[in-house]
C-alpha cells in the first residue's frame, strides 16, 4: 500500500518531513499575510470609485487566469531561486482573489446604508471601520479562502524554483519514480487545502449568520 | 428657522438646474412637505439642508447661520435623517443602531442606554424585546420605527425625511403616518419631508411646497393650496377631487350651527372631518347630521348646505 509506505517514510524521517511541512505552511502564511496587506487597503481605496473598481476587477480577473506555474517561473529570471521569488510569486497568486472579493464586498453594500451613515454625520473613517469593513468581512473571508487554496497549491510548485516545502517530495518522487515519496508531498498538501476550504468556509458562514 | 435664499443646484453634465433660484422659509416647529413630480428637485432641496448636496449658488441658513460655514459632520449630527430604505446597519443590534449619533457625540453609556429605552417606547417598540434584535428580524414597519428613533436619538431640532413611508405597505403606512405626526408634534420638531403622495403631504404637512423643474410653484397650508391652486399645473397636480380632499382638513366643529330641536338619524363627532360628515350625509341621504361629543352631549348641527358652503369659506 503506497499510503502506508509513505506514512512509514514520514515516521522514519520526521525531521525532514516536518521541516518541509513547516516551510510549506510558512510560505503560505507569509504570502497570504503580505497579499492581504496589499489587497485589502487597495480594495477599500479602489472601491470608492466605480471606474477604479471596474478596472481593478478586470485586471484581477485576468491575473487569475495565469497558471500558477507560469507566475512562479516568471519570477525566476528577475529574482533568481529560493524563498524570495517563491513568496513574490505566491503573493501575485493570492492578491487577485483577495482584491476581487474586497472590492465586491464593499460595492455590494446597500447604498442607502452608506447614505444613512453619511446623513447622520459619520466621518469617512467611522464609515470605514464601523460600517464598510464589518459588512465586507464575509466577502473578504471568501477571498482569503480562495487565496489560501491557490497559495497552498501554488506553494507545491515553489519547489521548482528552490522555494522548498512539500513540493520537494513530489519532485523527488517523480525524479526517482518513487510513488510513496510523491504521496508524502501530495497528501499533506491536499489535506491542507481541504482544511483551509473547510475552515474559511465555516468562518464565512459563521460571520454571515451573525447578521 | 430654516431659510433657503435663492438656492440653485446644477449637476455637472446636466444642462438644466436641478433646483433653480429657490426661496423657502420654514418656521420652527412646523412640518413642510416638499412635493412634485419626480425630477422636480424636492429631494435635492432637502439634501442641501444637511449638506449632503452643496448649492451651486445661494445660501441655506439654519437659525440665521449660513450652514456652508459649519462642518458637515457637526451639522448632520444636529439634524435627524430618515430615508425610504431606512438604511439600518444590518450588522448592528437595534440598540446600537439607535445609539449611532449619541456614540458619535460621545455620550456616556448610562445616558445613551436611557435614551434608547425612551426612544423605543416613543416609537411603539418594546425595548426589552427589541434592543438586542438585528434589523433583519424586524418587519418593514418596525424597521422604519427604528430608523425614526435613530434619527431622533440626539434630540435634533430639525428632521429631514425622504419618503419615509414609501416602502411600507398601505395599512401600516397610514398607522405610521398618524403616529409619527403625533410624535413630531409632541417633540415639536421642524420637519422637512419629501413625498410624492399628495394625501401624505396634506396629512403630515403644516405647509406644502409644490415644486416643478426646480422651482417652487406654491407654498402654503394644505387648505389654502387646495382652495386656491396657484396655476393650472398645481390644479391638475392636486386632482379633480381637491374639493373633497379639502373637506378632510376641516373639522365639523368649525362649520356647525347650534344644535337643532328634533335630533334624528346619524351623528358625527365635533373633531371629525367634513369628509366624514359628507360621507355620512350621502350614505343615509340626510339633510344634515347632528354633532355629538364622545360622552353623548349634543353640541351642534351640520346641514348639507353648510357643508357645501365650506369650500368657499376661508381656510
Amino acid at each position: 500500500m503506497i499510503v502506508v509506505e509513505a506514512f512509514n517514510w514520514i515516521l522514519a524521517h520526521q525531521t525532514e518531513f516536518f521541516s518541509a511541512f513547516n516551510r510549506h505552511l510558512a510560505l503560505c502564511l507569509i504570502s497570504l499575510a503580505i497579499a492581504s496587506a496589499i489587497a485589502l487597503p487597495l480594495g477599500f481605496w479602489v472601491a470608492r470609485s466605480q471606474k477604479a473598481s471596474f478596472v481593478a476587477i478586470n485586471i484581477a480577473g485576468s491575473l487569475r487566469s495565469i497558471p500558477s506555474l507560469a507566475i512562479l517561473a516568471g519570477t525566476m529570471p528577475f529574482l533568481g531561486i529560493g524563498l524570495l521569488p517563491s513568496v513574490v510569486a505566491l503573493v501575485v497568486l493570492a492578491v487577485p482573489p483577495l482584491l476581487l472579493n474586497t472590492v465586491v464586498g464593499i460595492r455590494e453594500i446597500e447604498p442607502s446604508i452608506i447614505d444613512a451613515a453619511d446623513g447622520m454625520g459619520m466621518g469617512r473613517r467611522e464609515i470605514l471601520w464601523q460600517v464598510e469593513l464589518p459588512l465586507a468581512v464575509p466577502s473578504i473571508i471568501a477571498g482569503i479562502r480562495t487565496g489560501a487554496i491557490q497559495v497552498i497549491g501554488g506553494a507545491a510548485l515553489a519547489s521548482f524554483i528552490g522555494g522548498g516545502g512539500l513540493g520537494d517530495f513530489i519532485n523527488a518522487g517523480i525524479a526517482i519514480m518513487n510513488m510513496p515519496r510523491l504521496v508524502v508531498g501530495a497528501l499533506p498538501i491536499a489535506l491542507l487545502a481541504i482544511f483551509a476550504e473547510v475552515f474559511f468556509g465555516w468562518l464565512q458562514r459563521w460571520l454571515t449568520q451573525r447578521r | 428657522m430654516i431659510k433657503l435664499e435663492h438656492v440653485t443646484k446644477n449637476y455637472e453634465g446636466s444642462g438644466r438646474h436641478a433646483v433653480d433660484g429657490l426661496d423657502l422659509d420654514i418656521e420652527n416647529g412646523t412640518t413642510v412637505a416638499l412635493i412634485g413630480p419626480s425630477g422636480c428637485g424636492k429631494t435635492t432641496t432637502m439634501r442641501m439642508i444637511n449638506r449632503l448636496e452643496q448649492p451651486s449658488a445661494g445660501r441655506v441658513l439654519v437659525n440665521g447661520e449660513d450652514i456652508s460655514g459649519i462642518d458637515p459632520r457637526d451639522l448632520r449630527r444636529r439634524i435627524g435623517y430618515v430615508i425610504q430604505q431606512v438604511g439600518l446597519f444590518p450588522h448592528m443590534t437595534i440598540e446600537r443602531n439607535v445609539a449611532t449619533v449619541p456614540r458619535l457625540l460621545g455620550w456616556d453609556k448610562a445616558r445613551t442606554g436611557r435614551r434608547i429605552d425612551e426612544l423605543l417606547d416613543l416609537v411603539g417598540l418594546d425595548p426589552a424585546v427589541m434592543r438586542k434584535r438585528l434589523p433583519h428580524e424586524l418587519s418593514g414597519g418596525q424597521r422604519q420605527r427604528v430608523g425614526f428613533a435613530r434619527a431622533l436619538a440626539a434630540d435634533p431640532e430639525i428632521m429631514l425625511m425622504d419618503e419615509p413611508f414609501g416602502a411600507i405597505d398601505p395599512i401600516t403606512r397610514v398607522k405610521l403616518q398618524d403616529e409619527f405626526r403625533l410624535i413630531l408634534k409632541k417633540v415639536s420638531k421642524t420637519v422637512v419631508m419629501v413625498t410624492h403622495d399628495l394625501d401624505e403631504a396634506i396629512k403630515m404637512g403644516d405647509r406644502i411646497a409644490i415644486m416643478r423643474d426646480g422651482r417652487l410653484l406654491q407654498y402654503d397650508t394644505p387648505q389654502a393650496i387646495l382652495a386656491k391652486p396657484a396655476d393650472d399645473f398645481v390644479r391638475s397636480f392636486l386632482g379633480k377631487d381637491r374639493a373633497i380632499k379639502r373637506l378632510s382638513l376641516i373639522e365639523v366643529e368649525s362649520m356647525m350651527s347650534p344644535a337643532r330641536e328634533n335630533p334624528k338619524g346619524a351623528t358625527v363627532y365635533p373633531g371629525d372631518s367634513l369628509h366624514i360628515a359628507l360621507s355620512t350625509i350621502i350614505a343615509d341621504d340626510l339633510e344634515g347630521v347632528d354633532v355629538v361629543t364622545v360622552d353623548g352631549h349634543r353640541v351642534g348641527y351640520l346641514s348639507r348646505d353648510a357643508l357645501f358652503a365650506a369650500h368657499t369659506a376661508a381656510g
